[in-house]
């Protein structure tokens, strides 16, 4: 039930961005979702991909600054509500959500929103209890 | 082995009566061969055999880089140039080069120097000493390498550069001493670690790190990542080379060998010499020099004395590590900067990249002070909120160590200028 999300530093420099995906790229890795959250001087780059190992190991050999971090991703119905819905439950568990970011599956018919938490268990009982689809680690490789 | 030469240990009074009987020799000698320094002399009414007492040292002139430079090239050596067989000289950032020259005898006395601080670090003549110091006019490789064989050991001439195959050399030839500078220490260790060999595939046991000031919190490091002792040598071309003093086992100070040079501390700003303790600029009278000796010269670099007996039993004074510069000194905002005491703060911080550059700069009329590191996997995360928790932990430490407010910025490995001789560790970009 839970995601490996691959994070790498990035200083604000032209390019940089372009050279993790191209690392990526030239190993032969699929990124199912990114997100960047970023300072004046630096980001930190946020991925799912489809192999996290591989991933880390060929970022480090470039050296960069790489960590692994667990997330869950749910998958939400594509319409209006849809996020509020969904967050209610975390809400009513008390789990502090520390960022989140969203993208659409190919069929467009539903989103998945990947949650960064601090209580990752109990974040998973309090979805799967509201009768939300808490998604596989496989089947988001596999998106 | 436990001291290489027994001058090391000989009783203090012996010792002082040698210093007095040589000091007066190179001072009279001088008087007679070096007109720089008879002048000198004469302005203070200073005659020969006029030294007495090894206080009456303080009585005479001081010597500076500038007049090594004003008398450029050879006008302070105190011999003919025939009788001159080797030439140092250190690059001037600007200006011209400090030259030094040996006699056949300065070079034995010089590699007898250096062989007592390899035996100091724990070396003997099994030793494979790989020297990584660069060799050349600089007098760090030929330095070290002199000593080495004057030891017995094997002299690695290594030079300083291509670090892959240092460290391919080191584990097929089973060096066990290295020599370079500290920064380049912990450039061997992080290569090391890329290229996938651990410590315990390499025979090295000790280090001798100098030519750059460094920390204890450093020491640390090095001696974790590479499995050995790290010791601190000082020396400057100028004096002799690499050799002027060595941390013994003890690792509390370096003993200065007093046999060969007299040191002092004196207040940089006065001139006036302070008792021992006291943290002062340092300043060496060559006792034991033909080619080039010099009187009281001021090194620039600040250090204390240790005249309590250590343990080793090595009778001759210890200074204290050199924490800076008089010349490095930053002065930001009116406050008193010194490189080393930055690196001291981030050392501290558990998982905090030992690299890192200062970057001083002026915006409008206010100095800043950019303290850049670098992310190191064990301190990177995912959270932004993380990240900016270390820099304003960074930027505390900094400001409660140093009573000044610093900008932190983090930066990328290896984004930071990686060394292979000095760091250079400031880039002031203050228009002055
Ligand atoms: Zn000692």
């Amino acid at each position: 039930m839970k995601v490996r999300q691959v994070s790498v530093f990035l200083e604000n420099k032209s390019g940089r961005l372009y050279e993790v995906c191209k690392c990526l790229a030239d190993a032969g890795i699929n990124i199912r979702a990114l997100a960047i959250a970023e300072t004046a001087d630096y980001g930190v780059l946020r991925l799912i991909v489809n192999d996290p190992d591989t991933a880390v190991r060929v970022l480090t050999q470039e050296n960069f600054t790489v960590s692994e971090t667990e997330v869950i991703a749910v998958e939400v119905p594509d319409r209006p509500g849809g996020l509020a819905g969904v967050l209610a439950p975390l809400y009513d568990a008390n789990v502090n959500i520390e960022y989140l970011y969203c993208f659409v599956e190919k069929s467009g018919e539903s989103a998945i929103v990947v949650f960064r938490v601090e209580q990752i268990d109990r974040a998973i009982q309090a979805l799967q209890g509201s009768g939300f689809t808490v998604m596989r680690e496989e089947d988001v490789y596999r998106i | 082995m436990e001291y290489f030469n027994p001058a090391e240990v000989l009783e203090r009074e012996r010792l002082e009566e040698l210093q007095l009987q040589r000091l007066r020799e190179t001072v009279d000698r001088l008087y007679e061969k070096v007109p720089f320094y008879r002048k000198k002399l004469d302005e203070v009414g200073f005659k020969p055999g006029d030294i007495h007492d090894l206080s009456d040292l303080q009585k005479l002139p001081f010597t500076t880089k500038d007049d090594l430079r004003d008398h450029y090239p050879f006008g302070l050596f105190a011999v003919p140039m025939r009788d001159i067989v080797r030439i140092h000289a250190s690059s001037g950032t600007t200006g011209k080069p400090t030259v030094v020259g040996y006699t056949a005898n300065d070079i034995r006395v010089w590699a007898d120097l250096v062989a007592r601080t390899i035996v100091a670090a724990g070396g003997t003549p099994d030793d494979i000493v790989h020297v990584a110091y660069g060799y050349g006019l600089f007098t760090g490789g030929l330095g070290l390498h002199y000593g080495a064989e004057m030891l017995g050991a094997t002299a690695l001439p290594m030079s300083g550069g291509n670090t892959k195959r240092q460290i391919r050399l080191m584990v097929d030839f089973g060096s066990t001493i290295l020599c370079c500078t500290p920064s380049y220490a912990l450039n061997i260790a992080e290569v090391m670690r890329e290229m996938g060999v651990s410590r315990e595939m390499i025979k090295l046991k000790a280090g001798i790190l100098g030519a750059e000031p460094w920390t204890d919190e450093m020491r640390v490091q090095i001696e974790e990542e590479l499995g050995i002792s790290a010791h601190d040598i000082y020396g400057l071309s100028e004096v002799v080379g690499p050799g002027v003093s060595i941390e013994c086992g003890e690792k509390n100070g370096l003993h200065v060998f007093e046999d060969c040079f007299i040191p002092e501390i004196i207040d940089p700003d006065t001139g006036e010499t302070l008792p021992p303790g006291q943290r002062g600029e340092l300043v060496f009278t060559n006792i034991n020099k033909e080619g080039l000796a010099l009187l009281r010269y001021r090194t620039r670099d600040i250090s204390a004395l240790d005249v309590s007996p250590c343990p080793c039993g090595r009778t001759h004074v210890r200074m204290k590590r050199i924490t800076g510069r008089t010349d490095d000194m930053l002065i930001i905002r009116g406050v008193n900067v010194f490189p080393s005491q930055v690196e001291a703060v981030l050392m501290q911080i558990p998982g905090l990249s030992p690299h890192y550059q200062l970057v001083v700069d002026r915006v409008e009329n206010l100095d800043v002070l950019e303290v850049q590191v670098e992310v190191s996997p064990q301190v990177f995360s995912d959270e932004i909120k993380r990240l900016e928790e270390l820099e304003r932990r960074i930027a505390e430490e900094v400001r409660s160590y140093l009573g000044l407010s610093v900008k932190v910025r983090l930066m990328e490995p290896r984004s930071i200028q990686r060394s292979e001789g000095k760091a250079v560790r400031v880039i002031d970009r203050r228009k002055m």
